[in-house]
């Protein structure tokens, strides 16, 4: 195992019976570096992400996060981790401080009304703080979920498409705000993305899923130079198609 | 092993709590089927006074066994309506990857039980003392340890019911309502386990509120407190307890491997 990584995992495999989910995939992330999942619908990348939290159990292999196994010890690693997906809700009759406050106390936050109000005006989700989560839009949830899971001020941050349902400008007003978390904090991302643009300007390590196998991974100008394309879009579909560095994948 | 944390039960207490106050319905709705219940059986008492010895020599024996009864079936149902919402809210994911322990949301859920339970029951017990001239607490110091008994055996049977719905998914919701009724005729609510076949008795011995219902009529009717039945039922529930608590968090491993705390919900 690498000792700068934060995250490794090793030969890790998710079967349902006959079907492989994830099919004995390894690697790590640097600590303090942004690192995408890529591949279409069904490649692994929400699976993945799961047996990392600890809420799907591995059928092989090994997770190491913060030198920590999981999903053994997965308690002493979570309350330094979080997650955020358009895919997980809140409950939509509390309200939006109700919610976080909620979440503040799980994760043992102090002073919790400080950091409220400090991720209120951040993620400009002020206003509504008094609604409940269930009134909200789409691209609403999405930054109040953020919100959660920044809460704990998490030395890994996990996300499952950070900029889904948001429109233009709030999805890269939220980039720029996990940028300067990051970089401030020094915190390890682990995103989900369809949105290449996005895995372009924020990591700085792609790691390419296609049923449930690796078949690519580097820095994304690294992939892009591979494959001999003008971007990651283009990568992503040669991927997504079954073409690997110019061969067709069985 | 990571100790048991007192402000992560709070805090999804509070959750909880948020919920019953976001709705005045829901607040009513507890209190409202215990009051109906008890209203019912005062007048069927009342009529009966006249007619049966029994109820003569003791006016309280049925209202009693009816407010009992309801704490037995809130504290049962007030545990795993709770643990639904969670599943309706499609919320379990969220809590599981925060650093709540499994043990720490049945601690929770065993916390708003008992709140729930005493509201709803509370309101009823009120109110019987006005509507009826009916003192639940005439029972003295013994329902202390009848409450305690069908408090435990309710969230016992709480756990059991989360742990199937949780295995089974929302369409099993219903066992949630039905599970106590099925073990209500075996309990003597009504009437003593003697009144039961002789081959039902034993059976009904297993289940510890057979042994409140057959204490509190030993203090209503022969003014005299059973402690037997009451270590008894304890000791039974004890068990019943650990059982709740062990298939619970094995279904919460289980869904952890099948992969459906991601997607529990309708």
């Amino acid at each position: 195992m690498t000792e700068a990584a934060i995250i490794q995992v090793e030969d890790l495999r998710k079967h349902y019976g006959a079907v492989r989910a994830v099919d004995g995939i390894s690697f790590a992330v640097a600590r303090g570096s942004t690192c995408a999942l890529l591949g279409g619908n069904g490649a692994g990348k929400t699976t993945t992400i799961a047996m990392l939290l600890g809420l799907l159990l591995p059928t092989a292999g090994r997770i190491q996060i913060l030198g920590e196994e999981i999903p053994r010890h997965r308690h002493r690693v979570l309350p330094r981790m979080n997650f955020s997906s358009p895919y997980m809700d809140l409950p939509q009759r509390l309200t939006v401080n109700e919610n976080l406050t909620v979440y503040a106390r799980l994760y043992g936050v102090r002073r919790i009304r400080e950091r409220l109000a400090a991720l209120g005006q951040e993620l400009d989700i002020e206003a509504f703080f008094k609604r409940p989560y269930g009134s909200l839009s789409a691209g609403q949830k999405t930054r109040v979920a953020l919100a959660k899971a920044l809460l704990n001020e998490p030395e890994i941050l996990l996300l499952d498409e950070p900029t889904a349902s948001l429109d233009p400008d709030t999805a890269d007003r939220m980039r720029s705000i996990l940028t300067a978390y990051r970089d401030r904090s020094g915190a390890t991302l682990l995103l989900a993305s369809h949105n290449m643009s996005e895995v372009e300007r924020l990591c700085d390590q792609v790691i390419m899923l296609r049923a449930g196998h690796i078949v690519a991974a580097g820095a994304p100008r690294e992939l892009i130079h591979r494959y001999g394309r003008k971007d990651m879009e283009e990568v992503f579909l040669d991927i997504a198609r079954g073409i690997r560095d110019g061969e067709v994948l069985a | 092993m990571i100790a048991v944390s007192p402000q992560r039960i709070a805090a999804l207490a509070l959750r909880y709590l948020y919920l019953l106050r976001s709705s005045w319905i829901r607040i009513v709705e507890l209190a409202y089927w215990p009051t109906v219940q008890m209203i019912l059986w005062g007048f069927i008492t009342q009529y009966l006074a006249s007619h049966s010895t029994v109820i003569h020599q003791a006016g309280g024996l049925l209202l009693s066994a009816v407010l009992l009864w309801d704490v037995l079936f809130r504290s049962q149902l007030g545990l795993s309506v709770v643990f639904f919402e969670e599943m309706h809210a499609r919320n379990l994911g969220q809590l599981f990857i925060s650093p709540l322990q499994p043990i720490e949301m049945v601690l929770a859920l065993m916390l708003v039980s008992l709140a729930r339970t005493l509201i709803g029951v509370g309101v009823a017990v009120l109110l019987a003392i006005p509507f009826y001239r009916f003192n639940l607490f005439q029972l003295g110091l013994p329902l202390a340890g009848f409450f305690l008994n069908l408090v435990l055996m309710g969230w016992a049977i709480g756990l059991l019911v989360a742990a199937l719905v949780l295995r089974f998914g929302m369409g099993a919701e219903s066992i949630a309502w039905a599970a106590i009724f099925a073990i209500a005729p075996l309990c003597g609510i009504y009437y003593p386990i003697a009144t039961l076949p002789d081959w039902l008795q034993p059976l009904s011995w297993l289940l510890p509120a057979s042994h409140v219902f057959e204490g509190m009529r030993s203090v209503l009717l022969a003014q005299t407190f059973r402690l037997d039945d009451l270590l008894y039922a304890l000791v039974l529930n004890a068990g019943y307890l650990a059982l709740g608590i062990s298939v619970f968090l094995a279904a919460i491993d289980k869904a952890r491997e099948r992969g459906s705390l991601l997607q529990s919900g309708e």
